[in-house]
């Protein structure tokens, strides 16, 4: 099944608006709620947020783009509000945290198995490996510090383990910056992949720059500190897969596609009866707006929208569980370390980035200290002790 | 030391500002709208609870074996869910108390003490007793045919109830005896909710979990005293220390 990106006219942008009591809805169930539903909730948030980004810079830009941009930002701005508000009040921020790792994980897993170039395959499996260490250290920290099992939240999706070890993750900028795609030959899978990518990362900093300092914990407030940092770098990373000599309205028209294709993929496998009608009307009105800056493209650049995005939409985003990928993966790449644009062994790192990294580092590591020594257990850390001490205890009663 | 009785320039109240608080008050009076009656507000939050779907629901049991077939039977139905349900709100709050006395100890290492407050073997004990109680709960619902490691609704409840509780004692701001605030709300839910699980298993006919959690309880009621013991004394030290030395103490 596709969906074709030319025929399909979606809900006209006049016809768009929501409620209050649309946007704010009632939210899931976080105990009954499919793992992957709450990733897709996240995701659509994070989709919302880069477009509501991108287009205020774009405004700020385009003297002649103003009025439309206005327009599509401010039902933007209602859409994202509808998608994040689905997460419910009992969810804590660290749990949501969670969520947030998983998304990070099980989305590029996918996106780096079926992205067709090989360069950038390499980078997603690069990022990957790097979230994977995060889901690690932050279920360490809900587990030491809330007395809770990170994987009530990941459902038994995906393995809690160290990646490649947060620590080292601390590179100077320019081991950062990546070789952008070329936007005349590259796949439009790519341009999918990187625009999906930069949105999920952007925001996840941006969450834990919100969160982190609502903890009172010395140690989770160093944690989301250097993770939002990680984070940065990461948006860094997949920011500059993007070329900076794409249009505007390029970009514009790429932003919307991929909301088109993200909205798209959810609702193709969503199990929640409720949150999959909000995926359809959600994907109607993207693309009522997809053929509305379509129109202002073609008209405006004199070009078919077709030389920048596909006639039909490729494979969808798979909402399973990547465990195999993953673990060959790590087996494979864990000692990789970023060299400019690419990719080396740890031993030839650059000098740049191993001072970076010390000096951040001088005081001590939050990554290592909430994580040192730290072995998932079904029921946190703690089961296999209480279960001996209390067996003990029945004993000495005998 | 200073401690957190001590006086000093905090602006929260109105009498901060003698000039401005009377001009805050004049703009707030200007700006008065017509008078409602908040009828609304209840209106929408009424509508709210009557649509809402519940916070979720207790897993199945994995197994129907042995005594979990025994509990059913006692039970019948939908009530063998609510004692899976209350026991896995124990269990979490047994598992969530191990981390606190975890905390505590090193609040009692970083902040000093006073005559009658806690000694780290005391917190130590008390922190395994925590410990073994989890590890009893995990047991018992096993024993029920139900998965240990799953949050049921009153154990996120119980989690969300309690969240200022870990919130506080993580702050490195907060002594010794600020942090034993949290543990007494703690233990008074506690030793509350272990009497009511008592009950239930007893409705449930599971004798053996009877026993095991009256022996429990006792030891939770030990752990109330000794908490409340803490904190009075903990607060007479205070006392004492901001008296000066030729001045009496008050009369109550």
């Amino acid at each position: 099944m596709t969906l074709d990106l030319v025929k399909e006219r979606g809900i006209p942008l006049d016809d768009q608006s929501l409620s209050w009591k649309e946007m704010v809805g009632r939210p899931y169930s976080k105990l009954d709620v499919d793992a992957f539903t709450r990733v897709r909730v996240i995701l659509m948030n994070g989709i919302e947020s880069e477009q509501l980004r991108f287009l205020h810079v774009a405004a700020r830009m385009n003297r002649e783009l103003r009025e439309p941009l206005a327009r599509i930002r401010r039902i933007e701005q209602q859409q994202q509000t509808l998608v994040n508000w689905l997460h419910p009040a009992d969810q804590s921020p660290l749990e949501t945290t969670l969520g947030y790792e998983q998304v990070a994980i099980e989305l590029t897993a996918d996106i780096a198995q079926k992205e067709p170039d090989p360069y950038l395959a390499q980078t997603h499996r690069f990022g990957l490996l790097e979230d994977f260490d995060h889901l690690y250290r932050y279920a360490a920290l809900y587990d030491r510090l809330e007395g809770g099992d990170a994987n009530n939240i990941t459902q038994s999706y995906t393995d809690i383990r160290p990646g490649r070890p947060t620590m080292v993750e601390h590179r100077h900028p320019l081991d950062d910056l990546r070789r952008p795609y070329d936007p005349a030959t590259a796949h439009p899978l790519s341009k999918l992949h990187a625009y999906t990518l930069v949105a999920a990362e952007h925001q996840t900093h941006d969450y834990y720059m919100h969160v982190g300092p609502l903890f009172s914990d010395p140690i989770a407030r160093q944690l989301y500190a250097e993770i939002a940092s990680i984070e940065e770098q990461h948006v860094t990373q997949y920011e500059s897969l993007i070329p900076p000599e794409e249009s505007w309205l390029t970009k514009w028209l790429l932003h919307e596609a991929t909301e088109v294709y993200t909205y798209w993929s959810c609702l193709g496998q969503e199990t929640h009866p409720r949150i999959k009608l909000i995926w359809e009307r959600m994907l109607q009105f993207e693309l009522g707006q997809l053929r509305f800056v379509r129109e202002l493209f073609e008209s405006r650049e004199r070009r078919d929208a077709s030389e920048v995005i596909p006639n039909q939409l490729p494979s969808p985003i798979r909402w399973t569980e990547h465990r195999a990928f993953i673990r060959e993966t790590l087996k494979q790449e864990v000692n990789l370390r970023a060299s400019g644009a690419d990719y080396v062994q740890a031993a030839e790192e650059p000098r740049r980035s191993l001072e970076r990294r010390e000096r951040l580092n001088k005081d001590g590591s939050p990554s290592e200290a909430v994580a040192n020594g730290y072995v998932w257990r079904p029921g946190t850390e703690l089961s296999p002790r209480a279960r001996d001490l209390a067996q003990s205890q029945q004993r000495s009663l005998q | 030391m200073s401690d957190a009785f001590d006086t000093g320039m905090n602006r929260t109240g109105i009498a901060t500002a003698p000039i401005e608080a009377p001009k805050t008050i004049q703009g707030a009076v200007e700006g008065r709208g017509p008078a409602v009656d908040g009828a609304a507000a209840a209106l929408m939050r009424s509508t709210c609870a009557r649509e809402a779907e519940p916070i979720g629901t207790v897993p199945p049991p994995a197994s129907l074996k042995g005594a979990a077939k025994t509990v059913l039977k006692a039970l019948q139905g939908e009530k063998a869910s609510v004692f899976i349900d209350k026991l896995g709100e124990r269990l979490a709050f047994e598992r969530i108390g191990a981390r606190l006395y975890e905390v505590v100890l090193i609040k009692a290492e970083a902040y000093p003490t006073w005559p009658g407050g806690p000694s780290r073997e005391e917190l130590l004990e008390i922190q395994r007793d925590e410990l073994s109680h989890f590890g009893l709960l995990q047991s018992c619902i096993e024993k029920l045919g139900a998965d240990p490691t799953a949050m049921t609704p009153s154990a996120d409840i119980a989690a969300n109830l309690s969240k200022g509780i870990p919130q506080v004692l993580a702050d490195p701001r907060t002594d010794l005896r600020q942090c034993l605030e949290g543990l007494l709300v703690a233990e008074l839910a506690d030793n509350a909710c272990w009497e009511s699980l008592i009950e239930l298993a007893q409705e449930a006919g599971q004798d053996e979990m009877v026993r095991a959690f009256e022996a429990a309880l006792q030891r939770e009621e030990l752990h109330l005293g000794r908490v409340k013991g803490w904190l009075k004394q903990g607060v007479a030290a205070a006392l004492g220390a901001k008296r000066s030395p030729d001045q009496p103490a008050a009369r109550h």
